[in-house]
């Protein structure tokens, strides 16, 4: 048994309602399939309304002299035979219902899965995205433009699987001796091998590395980061200077905010800036979104906020998407050089070491100055030595004019 | 503003064109007393008098003969060829003749005639009073043929036609002469040959249609957006020649392209419409392009229910759009 709804049918072209004249049935008759039930009249005609099932009137919900639109409800059958009824509906219904919702009831549906049409195959190229990485929410499963559309649009692009094939074989040559700590490679760990392998074996590594020579820097941080703590809550931090500076120059030297796409390079209009997080044995790289827009005080704010979530296993997906260049606080680790890998399929990552006081030469006399280095791993694919070159000592020349007088938190 | 129907809007037309310019008569059977068979040049003979409101022979070569002649005389005739299907008799003219002239002349002759006539089913006209005829004319070089989708588009293509210098065929829909009706200003305006207009803006399907269909998907495409589904319609407005750039335009916004046409689908305006979108819109294609047309069979049929099976309607546009939605 089951309960269907009848509607007021539609009777005739530009009719939009109709009034029920009288109910030929009433609760508890039992009706055949197209079987008047009701005559209804409209401007145009007046009509029998035959039942769309077979079964017993089960509620009248609309009464004589009632004028309703088509479509609306009027009442209620019990159908005897579930089959029928089932078919009934799928006849009536020709609609599969909300577009947005569809995905979920084709989902089991792969028949069209890897028929791809020329839009879905040329967005795909564009963007270099492994179409065996989406799911289509089309017919048969097939992938739409509008599935590829909204699939760039989450960014998720930038972080493409992994192939695992390689890896599976190596466990066999390295086994565990008696004494020896296994420790199974899983979650974090695993996709962070993963990332490094890819990055590594994929691009070609160059290295560069400059001195900046940050004594000013140093002082006008010194001398108000107590206050600024006080006043904001948060840590005034070396680094947040540091990745000012990168953002403006990535603004200028578009060429090193880019990818790798094969056959091209794609220049990232936006500059969001990866910033390493390490915890114990994890790491994170969540993302600063728009880094060229915000203020040292916004990237510190930002650097903070982003700190706290992964320390509090509360970062989203979406905090850690659509980096485009990386900047590594390597000297927090007491380094003072070294070759990060790329963060893939970025372009290039810089590492910051540690601030240092040297002895350097100024003026022919010996000066204690506070130095740092920062080092920059590079696509050779995308960029060659000039443009990185020009690139770092933007980078440089705008640290060593950061001072009291013209710095603006 | 006053809302007006379709037919009005093409009374108002011509009314201010006779108004505004001496050159322009009009000449068709029963046009003067009787005011037209639908009633489109109602009262214009009693204020324009038998000379600028002229009552034809039952003779359509002899009616856009004649208007040739004095349109390359300096006149403007509005020839009204009562239905469409009778247009027949004077293709020789307007084919040979109207659309040659300036090409023949080596342009020092031009022909400035708008030849109406109302086209389409659904009043149960059957053959002889319901087909939809631009086919027959849309690979003329030297022809325009406009059809408009609503009331105000009919009134600024009307007087874009009898101001044009070149022939003008313009056919109306006559079920939509009086179903539609809108608010259309009484001041002077025209809408301009050979451009497109998007009717909706949508982002699912595109849906590239012509007169009184795109009427019919607007109200599909209403239906429609309650289940998610957003339509783009652009109407083509004057279907030859063919405005590319906005076909173009609003193929590539969707991928997804359904063509609309009441005419037999062979050898339609709308199998052009495909060919254009085939040669420039490949790479944006994300469906095979659909058609959606009358069948091919050589008239409409008398049987009211064998006249709603040929004709397009709201509820054919909804399933056809629907389905490429879900592809």
């Amino acid at each position: 048994m089951d309960t269907k709804k009848i509607t007021m049918p539609k009777l005739g072209e530009s009719v939009t309602e109709g009034t029920i004249n009288s109910w030929l049935v009433k609760v508890g008759d039992t009706v055949n399939k197209y079987d008047p039930i009701a005559e209804v009249m409209t401007d145009k005609v007046n009509a029998e309304v035959p039942s769309s099932y077979s079964g017993v009137i089960k509620e009248i919900v609309r009464e004589e002299g009632d004028t309703v639109a088509v479509g609306e409800l009027i009442c209620y059958i019990e159908t005897e035979n579930e089959q029928e009824s089932e078919q009934a509906e799928q006849k009536n219904q020709p609609s599969t219902g909300n577009l947005k919702e569809r995905p979920i009831e084709t989902s089991d549906e792969t028949s069209m899965r890897s028929r791809y049409s020329p839009a879905v195959v040329k967005l795909a190229g564009e963007h270099n995205i492994d179409l065996q990485s989406i799911s289509g929410t089309g017919l048969g499963g097939r992938i739409t433009r509008k599935d590829i559309q909204a699939y760039i649009n989450s960014g998720k692009m930038d972080k493409a699987p992994i192939k695992e094939k390689e890896t599976e074989d190596q466990t066999a040559i390295y086994s565990a001796g008696g004494k020896d700590n296994e420790i199974p490679v899983t979650g974090i760990r695993k996709i962070i091998a993963e990332n490094m392998t890819r990055s590594k074996q994929e691009i070609p590594h160059a290295w560069m590395q400059v001195e900046v020579d940050v004594t000013d820097l140093v002082s006008y941080r010194n001398k108000i980061k107590t206050e600024f703590k006080q006043r904001e809550g948060y840590s005034l931090t070396y680094f947040s200077f540091f990745v000012y500076a990168v953002a403006r120059a990535l603004k200028e030297f578009p060429e090193v905010n880019s990818t790798w796409a094969g056959d091209k390079i794609i220049q990232r209009h936006d500059i969001n800036i990866s910033i390493a997080v390490a915890k114990e044995n994890e790491l994170f790289v969540p993302v600063i979104k728009g880094a060229d827009e915000k203020s040292i005080k916004g990237i510190a704010k930002d650097i903070y906020q982003l700190a706290e979530k992964a320390r509090s296993n509360n970062l989203a997906p979406s905090d850690m998407e659509a980096g485009t260049f990386t900047v590594n606080n390597t000297g927090t680790f007491g380094s003072v050089s070294s070759m990060g890998i790329i963060n893939h399929p970025q372009a290039a990552i810089l590492q910051v070491e540690s601030i240092v006081k040297r002895p350097v030469i100024i003026n022919n006399m010996f000066a204690a100055r506070d130095i740092v280095n920062l080092s920059l791993s590079l696509d050779h694919r995308v960029l060659d030595g000039l443009i990185c070159g020009r690139f770092l000592a933007r980078i440089k020349s705008l640290l060593e004019n950061m001072n009291e007088k013209n710095i603006t938190i | 503003m006053a809302e007006i129907s379709y037919i009005q809007a093409i009374t108002a037309a011509m009314n201010e064109e006779l108004e505004k310019d001496e050159n322009v008569f009009i000449v068709g059977e029963d046009v003067g007393g009787k005011g037209g068979v639908f009633r489109a040049t109602d009262g214009l003979y009693q204020k324009y008098g038998e000379e600028r409101v002229i009552d034809a022979p039952l003779a359509e070569s002899a009616i856009v003969g004649v208007s040739i002649g004095a349109a390359m005389y300096g006149m403007r005739p509005i020839a009204e060829i009562q239905f469409a299907d009778f247009i027949l008799p004077a293709v020789n003219q307007i084919v040979s003749e109207a659309a040659k002239i300036r090409y023949r002349s080596n342009n020092d002759w031009n022909c400035p005639i708008t030849i109406r006539a109302p086209y389409g089913g659904g009043i149960s006209g059957a053959l002889y009073h319901s087909q939809s005829i631009e086919a027959m004319f849309n690979n003329q070089p030297g022809l325009k043929i406009v059809m408009p989708s609503s009331p105000y588009d009919a009134k600024g293509l009307l007087k874009a036609a009898i101001r044009d210098n070149d022939p003008v065929l313009f056919f109306e829909h006559k079920r939509a002469y009086r179903l539609l009706k809108e608010e259309v200003p009484e001041e002077d305006y025209i809408v301009p040959i050979g451009k497109a207009s998007v009717k909706r803006e949508g982002t699912d399907v595109t849906v590239i249609t012509y007169g009184l269909c795109v009427h019919l998907a607007k109200q599909a495409a209403e239906t429609l957006a309650k289940e998610g589904i957003d339509v783009h319609i652009l109407d083509l407005r004057t279907v030859y020649p063919l405005d590319q750039e906005a076909i173009i335009e609003a193929a590539s916004k969707t991928g997804k392209v359904l063509l609309v046409t009441e005419d037999n689908k062979e050898g339609s305006v709308i199998g052009e419409v495909a060919a254009i979108i085939a040669e420039h819109c490949l790479f944006e294609l994300d469906a095979p392009i659909r058609r959606l047309a009358g069948p091919d069979v050589p008239a409409m049929p008398y049987a009211h229910s064998l006249e709603k099976a040929f004709l397009i309607d709201e509820d054919k546009i909804e399933k056809a759009v629907r389905e490429l939605a879900l592809f």
